[in-house]
């Protein structure tokens, strides 16, 4: 389900919203509630990876491990040069550790981030996990 | 895939509901 608002056509949605600045992409569950907010413009692949994340983050918060984990990795797989695949890394790790309660899960996804992600907040959030 | 805009932000989210669908919403100033 998609929604367009345009400022001059619905300013009311951007008042309910909290949207202050264009563009701002949404995400919400089927309950309504916003699970994923992107504010300005990105990339194609950026602009897709962050949709992916999205619908990953309904998952999560959903508690659905499973189809979290395979959701982050779906993204780290597909778009592993952009901004969310650090921290689609991450949450694919927090997923299956959240499916398996082994902390193994947490430590191999801290060698994945500190090997192919160094410099991103998301290796620095995982170094506790490091060996 | 086309993506079907719709214009009626409660519409949409009664039929995610309904449909257990989650909702996209794109906030625009772009000229049309």
């Amino acid at each position: 389900m998609a929604v367009t608002a345009h400022i001059k056509e619905h300013p009311a949605y951007f008042h309910r919203f909290d949207v202050l600045w264009t563009p701002t992409v949404l995400i919400l569950d089927a309950n309504g509630i916003e699970r994923a907010r992107n504010e300005g413009y990105l990339p194609n692949s950026e602009f897709r990876a962050q949709l992916e994340m999205g619908l990953a983050r309904i998952a999560f918060m959903h508690k659905q491990w499973v189809e979290a984990e395979r959701r982050y990795t779906e993204v780290a797989e597909r778009y592993p040069n952009t901004s969310a695949a650090p921290e689609a890394t991450y949450w694919k790790g927090v997923s299956r550790y959240k499916v398996t309660n082994d902390h193994s899960a947490l430590s191999e996804v801290a060698d994945e981030l500190k090997e192919k992600y160094q410099g991103s907040v998301w290796a620095l959030k995982a170094s506790i996990w490091l060996h | 895939m086309a993506v079907k805009w719709n214009k009626d932000i409660d519409a949409a989210l009664a039929a995610g509901k309904a449909h257990n669908k989650p909702l996209l919403i794109n906030f625009s100033a772009a000229p049309a």
